[in-house]
């Protein structure tokens, strides 16, 4: 069987990740936009700031978190790494290095929507543009997505892409919800009122969640349904559960069908991972804090992305330590 | 649907392609589509015919989109601006070069000749050194060289191929004669644009190129896989037959990056950087998710000097510590060898006729372009007597720097000149100004004639295969006779034509044997 080049794998992996990073970010710049108004009819922008704890980097650059400001740094700053452009852009350097292994469509497309994403100004990113385009880099995101599963080898290169994509939208999802999790602590005090429930069903919106949220709940939204739904809902495709269970099964395939034996401690990580979301509550995670929790499933998909790394992507190290 | 633009405009509004060739003028440079009044190209009349039918305007909106697919795949090359890195495609012309299939036996046969040559000439340097004690070269001028390897002394090759990949740039002059200009035996690029730009006319064209019996490039990539296979060393463990090829790159910020990633598309081999790589008791191993993985044969686009940080120049980021004693030791194939710029320097090229008939005991089938190598005493009298009518070039700069066009020199170039040649003189070279043929050029204007040269490649492992046609680049800037890409240079698909519709098998023999016609030096 052909065997794969580390760098390689390793590229495939953050090609992956980094296009889901920016499909994520356009779906929550667009829900915030739309939906995630206050009853003043303003919309809260400076929640945002605090996906990726950026709040420190954001007021360096920008004076207030206003709609213009926060929309420019999260999609066009180049000098912001957690934009949607650095992210497209580090996919595309990914894909550079790929280029002998994808297909030439996967690369065009990707270079193609990179160069758009170049072109802009301000003005494709005012407010009134911004759900068109948000809805564009969705569409370029989903349309590499689409690319890849019809023309990508389906070799290790193609489970090291799927181990990436899963890793980050189990980390996005986490992040998504770390938004709004003061609203569970544990003495809420206007859980529940129109309000928040509007906040609560654009989470789920930007997690392209609502429709199936309301099949499994049609009765009603509390906030805690919708944190449990996300985290560990069982069919959900965007639910940490769905993700890891994927990543379980792609690093089991990983050291059987091919053999990968130094793959044998991310598995083991990914195995325990995955034991203890399927024996957790909701109300559990709530009682104990739904804050630390996602912290402490954002450290452990970190230390997985390393322990694949280590398996993986540095073949020069000594194997005997991990085999 | 390939012949949509068929007679559209026929009518004589005066923007047709038909219009702007009938006043199209070579001024007296040999033409590539019309020859001259001693030699008219009768092999490119159906392809004139077809051009004159299109509508300008269509071939204009064709042409951009042609631009806009280029770097819409990425087919570039990367510009560093201000210490940020842009994406440039290399320009391309729509108006095809076309070579008849009586020119290219010719062609083909004068380059096989010339890596005979070449490489009999680097086995003789790193072994015997016959050439150098019969005095026919100056012993200096090989062991002095800065590209000459006394590490590769008595280190046997299989086949004694040094030159594996070879590109060989011919210009032709005034009457249509073909000349050498220079050869490239080191690193030689430029062949992915060679298959690209055949690709982008299929797209674009269709209706230009149908029917009219035009030699395939597309067949590159596996000649050189096999080559690369041919070279390999065998392996006592049981896998021969399908040895570990690997394409060797200095990264994704080197200029080539797309032909590299070309080439190891087109092989199915593993495109690797040096940090890929290791060296381990004098073998080399790739480094793979499954751990290390043995690499048999190497087709490196680093220079020797980056290729081996504990052989050669020891600040070498890019290269592999080792490398050099796994392959004296036989135990990997690198293409190029290592040490083949002492054949392929400027100063060398001069001997190159001398060398082919010392080895072969022929005459050149491509002549050289009369050459002063500025270290012989007369050779520099005459040079700087006739500096303004001379092109000097420093022997070991490549892509078109440090060169001086007498002609076109201001008087303080030619002081600056003069002196540097006072000061070094082995260090260059001077040739006449070659008037290079022209080939009708879509440009802001319309239709004009710009300068090509033309380089083929070939690959030689046991034998000795060329590429029909090859890259002809285009000097785009009007009057400019330099078409490197670093000077503004594009290129133009090149079309080899068969000898009819119905090719005759006794074209193929005879090209297939070249040593046996065609020997007369023109």
């Amino acid at each position: 069987m052909a065997a794969l080049l580390a760098r390689y794998a390793e590229c495939i992996f953050w090609l992956a990740r980094y296009m889901e990073r920016a499909e994520n970010l356009a779906r929550i710049l667009d829900v915030n936009e739309t939906f995630a108004r206050d009853s003043y009819g303003a919309t809260n922008w400076v929640t945002i700031v605090r996906l990726n704890a950026d709040e420190k980097r954001f007021f360096e650059l920008y004076p207030t978190a206003s709609a213009k400001n926060v929309l420019n740094f999260y999609i066009l700053d180049q000098q912001n790494p957690t934009s949607i452009i650095a992210a497209v852009s580090s996919a595309r350097e990914n894909a550079r290095q790929l280029r002998p292994l994808i297909s030439t469509e996967m690369w065009a497309q990707i270079n193609v929507f990179y160069n758009k994403l170049l072109a802009w100004g301000p003005n494709d990113i005012a407010p009134q543009n911004i759900q068109r385009q948000c809805a564009f880099i969705k569409e370029a995101c989903q349309t590499h997505t689409g690319i890849t599963e019809g023309t990508f080898f389906r070799d290790q290169g193609w489970y090291f892409y799927n181990l990436g994509r899963n890793l980050e939208r189990a980390d996005q999802t986490t992040r998504v919800l770390d938004i709004k999790y003061h609203t569970l602590l544990p003495s809420p005090r206007d859980v529940g009122t129109p309000v928040d429930i509007s906040q609560w069903n654009s989470l789920l919106r930007s997690a392209a969640g609502y429709h199936a949220f309301r099949r499994v709940y049609p009765r009603g939204l509390t906030p805690a349904a919708v944190a449990g739904f996300l985290l560990f809902n069982d069919n959900f495709p965007r639910s940490v559960m769905v993700c890891m269970r994927e990543v379980d099964s792609l690093l089991n395939r990983l050291n059987s069908k091919y053999r990968l034996r130094r793959g044998t401690l991310p598995l083991e990580r990914s195995d325990e991972l995955l034991g203890s979301l399927a024996s957790q509550t909701i109300e559990a995670v709530i009682a104990g804090g739904l804050h630390e929790y996602l912290d402490r499933l954002q450290l452990s998909f970190s230390s997985l992305t390393s322990d694949i790394a280590q398996a993986f992507f540095h073949a020069d190290q000594p194997a005997t330590m991990t085999a | 649907m390939a012949r949509r633009a068929w007679g559209a405009l026929l009518s004589g509004s005066g923007n047709g392609v038909d219009h702007l060739l009938s006043t199209y003028n070579a001024n007296g440079f040999y033409d590539e589509l019309f020859g001259n009044a001693a030699k008219p190209a009768s092999h490119t009349l159906s392809v004139q015919e077809r051009l004159r039918q299109l509508d300008f305007d269509d071939l204009r909106r064709r042409a951009s989109d042609a631009e806009r697919e280029l770097y819409n795949l990425g087919i570039t090359f990367l510009v560093y601006s201000d210490a940020k890195a842009v994406d440039r495609i290399l320009p391309f012309d729509v108006i095809p070069r076309i070579i008849s299939a009586k020119e290219w036996a010719h062609l083909e046969a004068g380059v096989q000749q010339r890596i005979a040559a070449l490489n009999l000439f680097l086995h003789d340097v790193y072994h015997d050194q016959k050439i150098l004690k019969d005095g026919i070269i100056p012993a200096e001028l090989v062991l002095g060289n800065a590209n000459y390897r006394e590490q590769m002394r008595g280190i046997d090759l299989p086949f004694n191929t040094y030159i594996h990949i070879m590109g060989v740039d011919l210009v032709r002059d005034h009457d249509g004669t073909f000349r050498v200009l220079e050869d490239n035996g080191r690193v030689p690029s430029g062949v992915s644009y060679v298959v690209e730009n055949r690709h982008m006319m299929q797209r674009a064209f269709p209706d230009l190129m149908g029917d009219i019996g035009l030699r395939s490039v597309d067949n590159y990539g596996m000649k050189l896989l096999e080559a690369m296979c041919e070279i390999a060393p065998p392996r006592p463990d049981g896998v021969d037959g399908d040895p570990q090829v690997v394409l060797l790159s200095p990264g994704a910020y080197n200029s080539a990056y797309f032909e590299h990633i070309f080439l190891a598309r087109e092989m199915g081999v593993p495109l690797v950087e040096g940090r890929d790589l290791i060296v381990e008791n004098d073998k080399v191993y790739m480094k793979t998710t499954g751990g290390l993985r043995r690499v048999d044969s190497i087709y490196r686009r680093i220079g020797d000097d980056f290729l081996d940080p504990l052989a050669f120049n020891p600040d070498s980021m890019l290269g592999v510590p080792g490398i050099f004693e796994a392959y004296r030791k036989g135990n990997v194939a690198l293409a190029n060898a290592i040490g083949t710029g002492v054949a392929d320097d400027k100063a060398v090229y001069a001997y190159v006729p001398r060398m082919i008939k010392y080895y072969l005991g022929e005459e050149a089938i491509i002549p050289n372009v009369e050459t002063h190598i500025c270290r012989e005493p007369d050779a520099l009298k005459f040079t700087l007597d006739n500096l303004d009518k001379l092109v000097v070039k420093p022997v070991g700069e490549a892509g078109g720097y440090g060169i001086t066009i007498g002609p076109r020199a201001s008087k303080a170039e030619l002081e600056e000149c003069r002196a540097k040649l006072l000061e070094d003189p082995a260090n260059y070279i001077s040739q006449p100004m070659v008037p290079l043929s022209v080939c009708p050029t879509l440009t802001e204007d319309g239709i004009e004639p710009r300068h090509v040269d033309l380089r083929p490649f070939a690959i030689t492992a046991r034998n000795t295969w060329v590429l029909p046609g090859g890259l002809t680049r285009v000097a785009l800037k009007k009057g400019t006779l330099i078409v490197n890409s670093s000077q503004g240079g594009g290129s133009k698909d090149t079309w080899v034509l068969t000898e009819g519709p119905a090719e005759e098998p006794a074209l193929e023999s005879a090209v297939a044997d070249p040593f046996q016609s065609q020997s007369q030096s023109q």
